[in-house]
């Protein structure tokens, strides 16, 4: 026990004085979420550029609550001079310009983007046909609304968080188990521990220990981050995703065990675990989701551990699935872990020749 | 071929072994070795690079299976992982093998604890081997010599009765070579055996009770230092201020095989060192006066018939 905690400790030091380590376990995964948090969470389109030519009865008589609805989808801007305004607009700098002709709205716009153009006319004319009905003086009969198929809460970073801190604990994982090894037995401390009457449980079980104990603070970093600045909103069986993240970082300790077992050098192992990692992440939908990717590519992506990590954490941490989902896929990373614990056993050589 | 010295009387014998040797291929990197190395002793293989001593004193610390032979360390074979020997001794390795970033305290107590050894006592071996004002500082920004004592200390850490160095001062300047040594002569003062390893013929000469010489997987000769030099014959090399001898006066001195020498000095060679310096002390011609027997390296270069590659 003593053994144990001293290894323990020792790694841990080792880790988290390792700047570069540190980097890239936490502080490079969090600039992604920041990003992605950042760029996709306001996802309303911006508003279109509308220049109001002299006078529009019908923008300017609005009843106010019309007009709130109308502010929010354009921006508008009065100009008098009716040759400056399709100038404007035919150099991009506007979307529409809107003049009256008697009761007719006419909007000028142009073809260079015909989906911003549909978007601005079809919102134009509902707000006509609506003016229509107020002009009738009738209460309308029908009405509208839209509303997502996903609950309410599910925005970007609900998507984004379990993807890319499954990345991120792939990556800790496989590159510190890959350089743990290669450095140690370069230095030969493999072998003088193999002198120490340490057992070699001590020494595997401080590392998973240390591992496991970063890949929760990863997570903890991760989720205090997307709840508190992205509004990340978990669901009651959140927690599930520990169990899964420490099988996952068993699985991805293997796999870096395998490439450092593989490669001769330390950065080679690390060079060779980034091969590994990398690709996985980007098949196992840490970056976009893989909803619309072909069929031999799902299926590809199933043969990869971080992809089902990824789908566990979704599912229990935003989708408010439970233990039926979680339990399988703990199965699957302890399977995966085990067969390519078994090859990296295999391959293993306790000093580079 | 089977070389042993003798044992030093009433001792037991820490370390056996027998007829050991170890195949690379079609290398044999050991072929045959056997010695004993008594309790307390301070046992030196000497060799050049390649000679196979790192290869030997793997298999007498049990971190290789031997192809063929035997060794007995303390009584036990060390080959299977002999957790009941592993508290008994103590090993350096070539390598400076330590945990990354970790200070030089924090280095040692790490070692402690995987021996069950009190924090305490390990800050007893920063101070033995003179680190107390690094303790802070991280073993990659130690200079060689430091990380040589840190790695020693580590190796010591819990007292063992037998330990094991590898090539200690391999790469190291000469100032902190001969710092290490007073720093290992001490080692097996309270009875501790040392197995030393190196390739330095005046580190073997100074520090070690016996000494193995080894080459191409077999020990030629072993003996204490000064039985093996007194065992080569070889003769004495006197010189002298060339001003003060002629060369044909010193080819006329009794006792004098050869004369030799340039502009500065006279070199004579002689079997007899004691009559010759007597006839140059009554010519007064002692001016400058140099004598220099044999060394290990002389037994070696005698026994290997071939220049030193260190």
């Amino acid at each position: 026990m003593n053994a144990f905690k001293a290894l323990s400790i020792a790694i841990a030091k080792g880790f988290f004085r390792d700047k570069a380590s540190v980097f890239f376990a936490i502080i490079f995964p969090l600039m992604f979420l920041v990003l992605f948090g950042g760029i996709f969470n306001d996802e309303d389109t911006p508003k279109a550029e509308l220049l109001q030519i002299g006078d529009v009865s019908l923008i300017d008589d609005l009843p106010a609550d019309a007009r709130k609805a109308f502010d929010d989808s354009f921006d508008v801007k009065k100009v008098d001079d009716r040759g400056d305004a399709l100038d404007e607009v035919r150099k991009g700098d506007a979307d529409a310009a809107v003049e009256m002709r008697g009761d007719e709205l006419i909007a000028h716009y142009t073809q260079t983007d015909q989906v911003r153009a549909a978007t601005t006319a079809g919102t134009l004319s509902a707000f006509v046909d609506a003016a229509n009905v107020r002009a009738s003086g009738q209460e309308p009969k029908f009405s509208f609304r839209a509303e997502a198929v996903e609950d309410d809460s599910l925005t970007t970073i609900q998507f984004v968080t379990p993807g890319l801190l499954g990345w991120a604990i792939a990556m800790s994982a496989a590159f510190g188990a890959a350089a743990t090894l290669q450095g140690w037995r370069q230095s030969k401390l493999l072998r003088r521990l193999q002198l120490a009457p340490v057992r070699t449980g001590s020494i595997v079980g401080a590392r998973i220990f240390v591992t496991v104990a970063v890949a929760l603070v990863q997570m903890a970093i991760f989720l205090g981050l997307g709840a508190g600045a992205f509004g990340l909103k978990l669901t009651g069986n959140w927690w599930l995703a520990i169990p899964l993240i420490i099988c996952g970082t068993l699985c991805f300790m293997a796999l870096g065990l395998l490439a450092g077992a593989l490669a001769k050098t330390t950065e080679g192992a690390v060079n060779l675990a980034n091969f590994f990692v990398m690709p996985m992440a980007f098949l196992s939908g840490s970056f976009f989701p893989l909803d619309g990717a072909p069929g031999w590519l799902q299926f590809l992506s199933k043969l990869l551990p971080l992809r089902h990590l990824n789908d566990g954490m979704l599912d229990v941490m935003v989708r408010g699935e439970g233990l039926a989902a979680a339990l399988p896929v703990a199965g699957i990373l302890l399977a995966f872990t085990a067969v390519i614990g078994l090859v990296a056993v295999k391959l293993f050589r306790w000093e580079t020749v | 071929m089977t070389v042993s010295g003798p044992l030093a009387s009433g001792r037991m014998a820490a370390i056996e072994v027998t007829d050991l040797t170890m195949v690379y291929g079609d290398l044999k990197a050991v072929d045959g070795v056997s010695f004993e190395v008594a309790e307390g002793e301070f046992f030196g293989i000497l060799g050049p690079n390649g000679a196979g001593k790192t290869t030997t004193l793997e298999m007498m610390e049990g971190l290789r299976k031997p192809h063929s032979g035997s060794v007995r360390l303390l009584g036990a074979s060390p080959w299977p992982r002999n957790s009941a020997l592993l508290p008994r001794i103590g090993v350096q390795l070539q390598a400076s093998a330590f945990f990354e970033r970790l200070t030089a305290r924090e280095q040692l107590h790490t070692f402690a604890a995987m021996y069950d050894v009190s924090t305490a006592q390990a800050d007893d071996w920063l101070e033995r081997v003179g680190l107390t004002d690094k303790a802070d500082t991280r073993t990659e920004n130690l200079s060689g010599g430091q990380a040589q004592r840190l790695s020693i200390a580590c190796a010591l850490v819990h007292e063992p009765d037998v330990v094991f160095l590898d090539e200690p001062t391999a790469s190291l300047d000469p100032q902190a070579r001969r710092n290490l040594w007073d720093l290992l002569a001490g080692l097996n003062e309270s009875g501790r055996t040392v197995v030393l390893t190196t390739h330095y013929m005046d580190e073997a000469e100074v520090l070690c009770d016996r000494v193995g010489i080894m080459d191409r997987g077999r020990i030629l000769e072993l003996d204490t230092p000064a039985e093996l030099i007194r065992g080569l014959d070889a003769p004495v090399r006197i010189s002298v201020a060339a001003h003060l001898l002629a060369h044909d006066a010193a080819r006329a001195l009794p006792g004098v095989d050869h004369v030799d020498g340039d502009q500065s000095s006279v070199v004579l060679t002689t079997q007899q060192p004691s009559a010759v310096l007597t006839a140059l002390a009554g010519q007064d011609a002692l001016e400058g006066l140099q004598v220099r027997g044999a060394t290990l390296e002389d037994v070696f270069l005698d026994l290997t018939g071939r220049e030193y590659r260190a």
